[in-house]
């Protein structure tokens, strides 16, 4: 059983209560940092716990908090990221709503940290359900003494407030969600200036993923040393990952990151194997952006080592063997799957969601969604896979925001694992009509110890 | 101004103003709008996009340069349930396609369209933080998962009881 931090308590009955949750010790970490710590120290303790951003980048958080700008008489403002759009990523959607005043705990002592006093969580717009929840919580918390003016008797005066989204997958790139938040279209920024300098409004702003700021929780706690002694190198604390596809138990769950790919799909405390006997066909173990990997890579590092549910061991080999950790939306494809199909189907979502700003994105998104549309249903041509290839390219590392990087990897990545299963679709026009390529040889066992390239 | 809003709703956006510094209040225009488009059978026609744009000081252009920015808006009217199915990977491995068709099928309407009665509306729309319960659609505030044919029909059963309920 691995060690939970996050969700330990989720289950508990009546946990979204305020009185249920602080009989469970809720709130201990507020009481803890505001009496006994000053802001810096408890950025201190968040530096020490080596807690990387959960939202997709991995950003180390405390590092993160030490660039806000402070200039005199500013004020500064955090803001919670739960704009939760990334494909196969559902795991704040879960800690909101079955344990939502862990989030808000985690945002006081952070808030505290930092210095906001008004603090927003900006969250996707169809969880409007969710806004209920959190909305109640805040409530709780506000007449329970936590949120306020002067609380616990600091002097330290505190405001959270919700702003709902409308469904855009760029308000979850943090410079265009400051735009959304300013009331605009959410076209991202370009950076420099950092948000830690000139953030919401112009005001030295910090964007942290809603399980970042949660983990601020259990930090503060036991203390960043402690925290740091769970999983290894610097991949620490533990992790929510969101399953999905074809396995029997699709799921949020915490691990710590000391765990094989291989257990996290096969065991029954995880995902329980995959659904209906079937066998593993490929994976991506990140959300939509990160490469998928076949069967073969993805439980073998390139080096021919267990893979790791965690940031080095799902990187290892680079993006020729690897992939990454991402927002841990864990996407699982069995042996019936299509590849093809898949990401088409990706590729039809960054399109929709491309700002339109720069053209290698806009453009690019458009014809990678044609192209492998045109492949996928028979119409393809033998070049169509070098174009892909070449206008995935074009797009990457070339535009404002990452979103460009996010659409063309998923279709670099398919190629470059996939190939034959593309030629196959164009060679095979009316067949692929009826039936999938299969999992080929895409589980066979690698040659050990290949470098990686 | 002809007011749109009821008082209760109008003492609503200035509560969503408070949220925000003072002269900030354009920061209030996506929840104004959700509010807006929920009053008005949700739909934002001109006239109600010019009604918040008088309620938050700013101008028509931005209100429409917004609205039409974010996909949950819709710019023309919608049945009275609009059903958005998800269509993104990890629900159509777990078969929202078939899902789609068979709302096609069962109700006469492609994606897009509003059926006959005025009562339903189909959209696809993308990834909506439920691939672990694929298939699923939106329907109005909650999400409806797990999604079978029998529960498709089901659904369609139960908004139609309502709406004859309500008439
Ligand atoms: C296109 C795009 C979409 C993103 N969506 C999200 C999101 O939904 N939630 C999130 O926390 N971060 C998202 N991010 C990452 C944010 O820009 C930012 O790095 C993150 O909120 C920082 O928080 P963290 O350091 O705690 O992870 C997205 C980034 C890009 C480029
Ligand atoms: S990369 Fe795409 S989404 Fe990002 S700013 Fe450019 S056009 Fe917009
Ligand atoms: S892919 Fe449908 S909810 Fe995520």
């Amino acid at each position: 059983m691995g060690r939970k931090l996050l969700l330990e308590k989720a289950q508990v009955e009546g946990i979204r209560n305020y009185d249920v949750y602080r009989r469970e010790g809720g709130y201990r970490s507020v009481e803890k940092a505001f009496k006994e710590m000053s802001p810096d120290q408890i950025t201190d303790e968040v530096k020490k716990s080596g807690l990387r951003g959960r939202g997709g980048a991995g950003f180390p958080a405390g590092m993160k908090w030490s660039f806000i700008a402070k200039p005199e008489g500013v004020p500064r403002h955090l803001v919670c990221n739960a704009d939760e759009s990334e494909p196969g990523t559902f795991k704040d959607r879960f800690l909101m709503e079955f344990i939502p005043h862990l989030l808000i705990e985690g945002l006081i002592v952070s808030s505290y940290a930092l210095g906001s006093h008004l603090t927003y969580i900006y969250i996707r717009g169809e969880y409007s359900w969710i806004i209920d929840i959190l909305e109640t919580a805040i409530g709780e918390a506000k007449s329970n003494g936590w949120l306020g003016e002067n609380i616990l008797g600091t002097g330290f005066n505190l405001e959270i407030y919700i702003h709902r989204g409308a469904g855009a997958y760029i308000c979850g790139e943090e410079t265009a969600l400051l735009e959304s938040l300013e009331g605009k279209r959410g076209l991202p920024r370009i950076k420099p200036p950092f948000p830690a300098v000139k953030g919401v409004w112009d005001r030295p702003t910090v964007v942290n993923n809603v399980e970042t700021l949660a983990a601020v929780v259990p930090i503060i706690l036991m203390g960043g040393e402690e925290y740091a002694k769970i999983g290894v190198g610097k991949s620490t604390g533990t992790k929510l990952i969101s399953a999905c596809g074809n396995i029997n138990k699709p799921g949020v769950y915490e691990i710590d990151m000391t765990i094989s790919v291989e257990d996290f799909i096969y065991s029954d405390e995880y995902c329980g194997g995959i659904a209906n006997g079937k066998k593993l066909k490929a994976c991506i173990p990140g959300g939509s952006s990160v490469p998928i990997l076949p069967a073969n890579l993805l439980l073998k590092t390139a080096k021919g080592e267990k893979r790791i549910m965690n940031y080095e061991s799902l990187s290892d080999g680079g993006f020729a063997k690897g992939s990454m950790m991402g927002s841990g939306g864990f996407i699982v494809l069995d042996e019936d799957q299509c590849v093809v199909k898949h990401t088409y189907t990706l590729a039809r979502f960054y399109r929709h969601e491309s700002c339109g700003q720069c053209s290698p994105c806009r453009e690019g998104t458009g014809w990678m969604e044609k192209i492998l549309k045109n492949i996928e249903t028979g119409k393809g041509k033998m070049s169509d896979i070098d174009l892909l290839w070449d206008i995935q390219r074009r797009i990457e590392g070339n535009t404002i925001c990452p979103l460009g990087d996010a659409a063309a990897w998923p279709v670099a990545a398919a190629i470059r694992h996939f190939r034959d299963e593309f030629e196959w679709h164009i060679l095979n026009p009316e067949e692929s009509q009826i039936r999938n390529y299969g999992l080929a040889h895409y589980a066979d066992p690698l040659e050990p110890a290949v470098a990686a390239v | 101004m002809t007011n749109i809003f009821s008082p209760e709703k109008l003492a609503r956006v200035k509560e969503l103003i408070s949220h925000y510094p003072e002269g900030k209040q354009k920061s209030a225009i996506l929840p104004v709008l959700h509010l807006a488009q929920d009053n008005s059978g949700g739909w934002l026609s001109t006239e109600t996009m010019d009604y918040v744009a008088e309620l938050l000081h700013i101008l028509p252009v931005e209100v429409y340069e917004v609205a039409t920015f974010y996909s949950m808006y819709n710019m023309k009217p919608v049945g009275k349930y609009v059903f958005e199915v998800c269509q993104t990977g990890p629900c159509m491995i777990n078969g929202s396609d078939e899902i789609i068709q068979y709302i096609q099928d069962t109700l006469n309407i492609k994606v897009g369209e509003t059926s006959s009665d005025g009562l339903f509306t189909l959209k696809t729309v993308e990834c909506l933080g439920a691939c672990g319960y694929a298939p699923m659609m939106q329907l109005g505030k909650f999400y409806r998962e797990h999604l079978t044919k029998e529960k498709v029909d089901a659904i369609i059963a139960e908004c139609r009881k309502i709406s004859a309920a309500n008439n």
